[in-house]
C-alpha cells in the first residue's frame, strides 16, 4: 500500500466517549504486526478541547466523531480547516445516516468509517488518508452513487465537471460498495492501484465540492454544514 | 409595592379574621396579592366611583371567598383604622353620587374594563405560583420599564384612552348616543389593549413554552419506552446468555440493527412517515439479511442504491439474494457478508443488480455436487423462471461473488 514511514504517524482522537477512545488508542497503538507505527499524540472529548489540541499538537490525522454534544465533527471541522488546512481528517461513527456521513465528507472530512471497522483496517485508513487518499465504506460508496445517479426528474447538472461521475468513477464506486478492496478493484478493471486511488480522490473531490440537489439536502438535513 | 412579591410564596386568597374593619377582604386581597393593604382599599373606592363596581366587587367576594381557618391576631393602628375608615366613606359616598348622576359615560368605559377584569381574574385563578409570580414582574417591568419603546407605547395607549373619554365629553357631536357609545368603547380597548402589549405578548409565550415542554416530555417518555422494550431486554439476555459468544453476538448484532433501524431507517424517529416503504426493493432485501443475521449470527451489511416497489420478478429476486446469502453464511466461514444492489432506470426500462460477496473460503463452481441443491434450485431456478441471470465467481481460497441481474420494463408494471 504505501511506503514504511521512518517517524510514526501522528494521531489525534476525538470523541466524546473516553471508553471509545480508550480502546481505539489501545488498538492504533498496538497495530499489526509489520505495519508502520501510529502514534496517538493526544485526544479530546469535546468540541473545544478538539480544536484547541489540533492547533496545540499539529497531528497529522485527526480521528473525527461525528456525533458530539455542541456541533459535533462538523464544528471541529468548520473551526480547524480554517487555521490549519493541512490537516487530515478522517470521520468515524456509529451512525449510518446519509446525511451523517455526506455532511462530514462535504465538511472536509477525507474519509468516512464506522466503528464496528477492525483495527487492521483503521490502521490503514489512517495511512491511506494521510498520504492523501480517500476513504470510501462501502455504505458511502453507495451513498455518493446515490446522490450523483441519473433519475428521472432530477435536475439537470449545472456544472458538469463536479455534478457528474464518469463512467470509470461509476465503476470505482460500485466496486467499493460491493466490499472490494483497491487491489481488487485495479485487478477488476484492469487499471494500476494508483489509478484506482486517483479516481476515488476525484470523487471525494466532487462530493464535496458539487452543489448536486441530494448531497446539499442530505448536508443540510441536520444542519451540520 | 416591594420586591419581596418574588420571594415568598403567595398566600392563598382568603378574607381576614382579625385586623379587618368590614369583612376582611382588602385585607386578604392584600395579603395575596403581597402588597400594602392601603392600595387595595384605594382601588375599591376608585372601582366604586364606575358605577358602584368597586361596591358590587367587594360584595361579591365578601360572599364568595372563604375566610381564613387559623386566627392570627394583627395588631391595626389607630391611624390605619382612621384612613381605612375614610376610605370606605369616600367608596360608598362615590358610589352613591355616581348611581344619582346616572352617568353613562363612565358605564361605557367601566364595561369592557369589567369584562377585561374578569378575564384577568379568571387566568390568575387557574395559573400557578410560578406563573404568577412571573406575570407581576412582567406586569410591573412590562408597563412601566423598557425604554424608549415603552413611553411610546404608554404614551399611544394614554392618548387612546383619553380620546375614548373625550369623545363623551364633546356630546355636542351630532351623533347619536350609541356611536358615541361604541367609540368610545373601541378606543378604550385599544387603549388599555396598547398599554399591555408586553403582559400580553409574556402570556402568549408562556403557553407556548407550555406547549413544546409538554411535546418534549412525551417524546421523551416515547423514547423511554423504546429503549426499555429492546435495549434493556437485550441487555438482560445478553447477561444471561454470557457463556455462548455466539448468541451474545447474534443479540447484539441483532439489537444494533433494531436500534438503527428505529433511528436512521426510513420510517426512523424523527422522520415523517413514509407510505407502503414495505413494499419496496430496499426494504425487503434488508429484511432479508436481518433474518439471515438472526438465523447464522454474522453479519450482513447491505448497500443499496436506488429503490422500486416489489413486483413478482423483484420478489424472485429477494429471495435468490436471501438464498445466496446463506449459503455464504454456511459455506463460507466468514464473519461478514457484503451485499450490493443497484436499481438502473433507462427510460422504462430498467435492470436491478445484486451482488452477494465473501472472503470465505471459495469453492469450484464446476466441482459442487449434484446433491447440492441450494445454489441451483433456490437461486438459478427461481432466476430463470423470472427471466434473471446468475453469474457466480468463486475462487477457491480467495470468497465467492454471486451476481443477480433482472430486468424489468414500466409498462408491465403500471398500477
Amino acid at each position: 500500500m504505501t511506503e514504511p514511514e521512518t517517524t510514526p504517524i501522528t494521531v489525534f482522537l476525538v470523541d466524546d466517549h473516553g471508553l471509545f477512545r480508550a480502546g481505539v488508542r489501545a488498538e492504533l497503538e498496538r497495530g499489526a504486526a509489520g505495519d508502520p507505527p501510529l502514534e496517538i499524540v493526544g485526544e479530546a472529548g469535546s468540541v473545544d478541547e478538539a480544536v484547541a489540541g489540533i492547533a496545540h499538537l499539529e497531528p497529522e490525522v485527526v480521528l473525527l466523531d461525528v456525533h458530539m454534544p455542541d456541533g459535533g465533527g462538523a464544528a471541529v471541522l468548520a473551526r480547524v480547516r480554517k487555521e490549519q488546512p493541512d490537516v487530515v481528517f478522517l470521520a468515524l461513527s456509529v451512525s449510518d445516516a446519509a446525511e451523517d456521513v455526506i455532511a462530514v465528507i462535504r465538511g472536509g472530512a477525507r474519509g468516512y468509517v464506522t466503528k464496528t471497522i477492525s483495527a487492521r483496517e483503521l490502521g490503514d485508513a489512517v495511512r491511506r488518508v494521510k498520504v492523501g487518499d480517500a476513504v470510501f465504506s462501502p455504505r458511502l460508496a453507495g451513498f455518493v452513487l446515490d446522490a450523483f445517479s441519473d433519475r428521472p426528474g432530477a435536475a439537470p447538472a449545472v456544472d458538469p465537471e463536479l455534478d457528474l461521475l464518469t463512467k470509470r468513477e461509476r465503476d470505482v464506486l460500485r466496486l467499493l460498495a460491493r466490499g472490494y478492496a483497491y487491489k481488487e478493484i485495479a485487478g477488476e478493471l484492469f487499471i494500476s492501484v494508483k489509478t484506482v486511488e486517483t479516481h476515488v480522490s476525484s470523487v471525494l473531490r466532487k462530493t464535496q465540492l458539487s452543489n448536486r440537489y441530494e448531497l446539499s439536502r442530505w448536508a443540510s438535513d441536520r444542519r451540520l454544514v | 409595592m416591594t420586591s419581596s412579591v418574588e420571594t415568598r410564596d403567595r398566600s392563598p386568597l382568603v378574607r381576614r379574621r382579625s385586623g379587618r374593619l368590614v369583612a376582611g377582604v382588602a385585607g386578604g386581597v392584600a395579603d395575596h396579592l403581597g402588597i400594602d393593604v392601603l392600595w387595595v382599599r384605594a382601588a375599591f373606592v376608585l372601582l366604586a366611583a364606575a358605577n358602584g363596581a368597586g361596591v358590587l366587587a367587594y360584595g361579591l367576594l365578601w360572599v364568595f371567598v372563604r375566610q381564613e381557618a387559623s386566627d392570627v391576631t394583627r395588631e391595626v393602628s389607630a391611624k390605619e383604622r382612621q384612613q381605612a375608615m375614610g376610605l370606605a366613606a369616600l367608596g360608598v359616598g362615590i358610589a352613591l353620587v355616581g348611581a344619582a348622576l346616572q352617568n353613562q359615560v363612565i358605564g361605557w368605559v367601566v364595561g369592557p374594563l369589567g369584562v377585561a377584569a374578569i378575564g384577568a381574574a379568571v387566568v390568575w385563578r387557574e395559573a400557578d405560583e410560578a406563573q404568577r409570580r412571573r406575570w407581576t414582574t412582567g406586569a410591573r417591568t412590562g408597563i412601566l420599564g423598557g425604554g424608549r419603546t415603552a413611553v411610546l407605547r404608554i404614551v399611544a395607549g394614554g392618548i387612546f384612552v383619553a380620546a375614548g373619554i373625550t369623545v363623551f365629553l364633546l356630546g355636542n357631536l351630532n351623533l347619536g348616543q350609541i356611536q358615541f357609545g361604541v367609540l368610545a368603547v373601541l378606543a378604550t380597548i385599544v387603549g388599555v389593549g396598547v398599554l399591555t402589549v408586553p403582559w400580553w405578548v409574556r402570556l402568549a409565550r408562556d403557553f407556548g413554552e407550555e406547549r413544546r415542554e409538554r411535546i418534549v416530555t412525551e417524546e421523551r417518555a416515547e423514547i423511554a419506552a423504546h429503549l426499555h422494550d429492546s435495549v434493556l431486554q437485550t441487555l438482560a439476555l445478553i447477561q444471561k446468555q454470557s457463556t455462548d459468544p455466539r448468541e451474545v453476538q447474534r443479540l447484539a448484532r441483532g439489537q444494533e440493527r433494531e436500534l438503527r433501524h428505529w433511528l436512521y431507517g426510513p420510517r426512523g424517529y424523527g422522520r415523517g412517515a413514509d407510505p407502503a416503504i414495505d413494499e419496496s426493493l430496499s426494504s425487503a432485501l434488508q429484511t432479508a439479511a436481518a433474518e439471515v443475521e438472526d438465523t447464522y449470527a454474522i453479519t450482513v451489511n447491505p448497500v443499496i442504491v436506488g429503490d422500486r416497489t416489489l413486483d413478482d420478478s423483484l420478489r424472485a429476486l429477494v429471495l435468490a439474494s436471501r438464498e445466496a446469502m446463506v449459503n455464504a453464511a454456511k459455506h463460507a466461514g466468514v464473519e461478514e457478508v457484503s451485499v450490493y444492489a443497484e436499481v438502473e432506470e433507462a427510460g422504462a426500462d430498467g435492470e436491478v443488480n445484486v451482488f452477494v460477496k465473501d472472503r470465505g473460503k471459495g469453492f469450484d463452481p464446476d466441482a459442487v455436487p449434484d446433491d447440492r441443491h441450494g445454489l441451483a434450485d433456490s437461486v438459478r431456478g427461481r432466476m430463470d423462471r423470472h427471466g434473471g441471470t446468475v453469474r457466480l465467481r468463486s475462487t477457491p481460497g480467495e470468497g465467492t461473488e454471486v451476481h443477480l441481474a433482472m430486468t424489468f420494463s414500466d409498462e408491465e408494471q403500471k398500477p
